[in-house]
């Protein structure tokens, strides 16, 4: 029954192999084979966002999925945003985070990078109205989101230009 | 919670799919988007002893003009893509207005078509528009295949016809009659939530512009898509003024549903939605119908 499936995986640009049960699920892969812990766990049932990820592009939940069916596939993590160590490395939407205070225990935020980042690349100039519905499926107890409006509006303008 | 352990398939075509739910029946089940499957494995709610995972399966996932003017969209086509597909808004512009109501787009990313209909949750919004919309169900298996319409394909509270062995493949949305309007709406606490209540609702009008036929259909009032047949027939043969359409709203909440108090909303506040949504839907499904008539 617990017999494990090679799965071979490309996350951030980087390609993995690993030996796992058909029942991990991928935030579990994500966190405990690969040691990225940047992706966050508080529901697994789909309802929080914490956990989510970019599957070929595009924003899903990682513990809805299991690991083995990502054989092959392409991941982005919140790991893969900045591009090097320092402050002036991070992604525009990290700033913008950074700056409008978009988080405070921060556990929420990498789901909400995640899902914002392709957003905001699909739409330059977002209304606040269309912020606001392009983060409902990820939950924050402690800024009341208004913080994280703000901290959209100016990522999309450093993003702009 | 984690799920329990399962054995896992990739097939990679449709038949493929088919040998193993023959071969292991009633201990499988096939996974589409999983988004409704895997949240209920992480709590141990299902513990399939297999799982065939239909996501490999390339044939599966469409959307094709029908020769009948209709539709064609194969069981795993991703929601998401039914949202943006341009064929779908302009064939089925009820399915278009409605996908955006389901779930967030995270979910709608790997939530597909046919699993939300298999899935036959009666908060779930497609149900009740492909019973509105009359849509046809193919279900396949070793055994061969039939077409079934909406009203044999929900049974009840997440209870479908689909034996173990079979798989939803695809579902055929007729086009709409001339002079035809739409309406989908519903009323969720959050953008994205599960509706307390949503309303499908099809206005055809005759050349005189009287009512020749109405159908409405409700989620999250009953234990699957609930048709308000007494309304629809208060509105038949009628000019559709804003006294029918009141007196109709009036009628569904009082004869054509019996909605029950859960966490989400009080039975009697289930039956004030009924009634608001039948008025809404059918003033814009009115008007709609007029334009098409005129086009
Ligand atoms: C946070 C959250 C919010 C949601 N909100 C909504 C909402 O507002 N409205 C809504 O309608 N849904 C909502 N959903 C559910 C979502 O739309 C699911 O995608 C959908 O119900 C199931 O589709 P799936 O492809 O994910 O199927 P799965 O979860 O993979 O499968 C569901 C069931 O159907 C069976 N099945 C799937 N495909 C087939 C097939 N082709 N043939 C035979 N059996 C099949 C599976 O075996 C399983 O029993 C929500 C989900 C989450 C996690
Ligand atoms: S942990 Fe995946 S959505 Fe909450
Ligand atoms: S910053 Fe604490 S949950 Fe969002």
């Amino acid at each position: 029954m617990n017999e494990h499936i090679a799965v071979t995986v490309t996350v951030n640009g980087q390609e993995y192999t690993r030996q796992v049960e058909p029942r991990m699920l991928l935030s579990d892969f994500l966190r405990h084979e690969l040691d990225l812990t940047g992706t966050h766990v508080g529901c697994e049932h789909g309802v929080c966002g914490a956990c989510t990820i970019l599957l070929n592009g595009e924003p899903v939940r990682s513990c809805l999925l299991f690991a083995v069916q990502v054989q092959g596939q392409a991941i982005t993590t919140v790991e893969g945003l900045a591009s090097g160590p320092d402050p002036e490395d991070l992604h525009p939407l990290q700033q913008g985070f950074w700056e409008a205070h978009g988080l405070q225990c921060g556990f929420c935020t990498p789901g909400f990078l995640m899902t914002l980042v392709p957003f905001l690349e699909e739409n330059p100039d977002p209304t606040e109205a269309e912020i606001r519905e392009a983060l409902s499926g990820n939950l924050c107890r402690c800024t009341g989101y208004q913080k994280i409006v703000e901290a959209v509006q100016l990522a999309a303008e450093k993003m702009r230009g | 919670m984690k799920p329990a352990p399962f054995q896992y398939f990739a097939p990679t075509t449709l038949d493929q799919a088919l040998d193993l739910l023959e071969r292991y029946n009633y201990d499988a089940k096939p996974l589409a988007g999983g988004q409704s499957l895997v949240p209920a494995m992480n709590f141990r709610l299902a513990r399939p002893g297999v799982l065939v995972d239909l996501n490999r399966v390339p044939d599966l996932a469409f959307v094709r003009p029908g020769s009948d003017g209709g539709l064609r969209i194969g069981a795993m086509t991703r929601q998401r893509q039914v949202e943006r597909d341009p064929l779908v808004a302009e064939r089925a512009p009820l399915i278009h207005e409605t996908m955006p109501h389901i779930a967030h787009p995270q979910i709608r990313n790997r939530g597909t078509f046919g699993g939300s209909l298999a899935h036959a949750d009666p908060a779930a919004e497609l149900p009740a528009v492909l019973t509105a919309l009359q849509g046809r169900f193919r279900l396949e298996s070793k055994r061969g295949q039939r077409w079934l319409g909406a009203d044999e394909f929900f049974v009840d509270f997440f209870t479908t016809a689909l034996e173990p062995d079979e798989l939803l493949v695809e579902i055929a949305v007729p086009p709409l009659p001339a002079r035809t309007g739409w309406s989908f709406q519903e009323v969720a606490r959050r953008h994205g939530d599960f509706a307390m209540a949503g309303l499908a609702t099809l206005v055809t009008l005759d050349e005189q512009g009287r009512v020749q036929e109405a159908r409405l259909v409700y989620l999250s009032v009953g234990d699957g898509p609930v048709t308000a047949r007494q309304a629809a027939q208060v509105l038949q043969g009628q000019e559709p003024t804003e006294e029918a359409i009141q007196e109709a709203a009036e009628v569904a909440a009082r004869q054509d549903v019996d909605p029950v108090s859960d966490i989400h909303a009080s039975a009697d506040y289930r039956r004030h939605l009924v009634k608001v949504l039948a008025r809404r839907t059918l003033r814009v499904a009115v008007q709609r119908a007029k334009e098409n008539g005129q086009g």
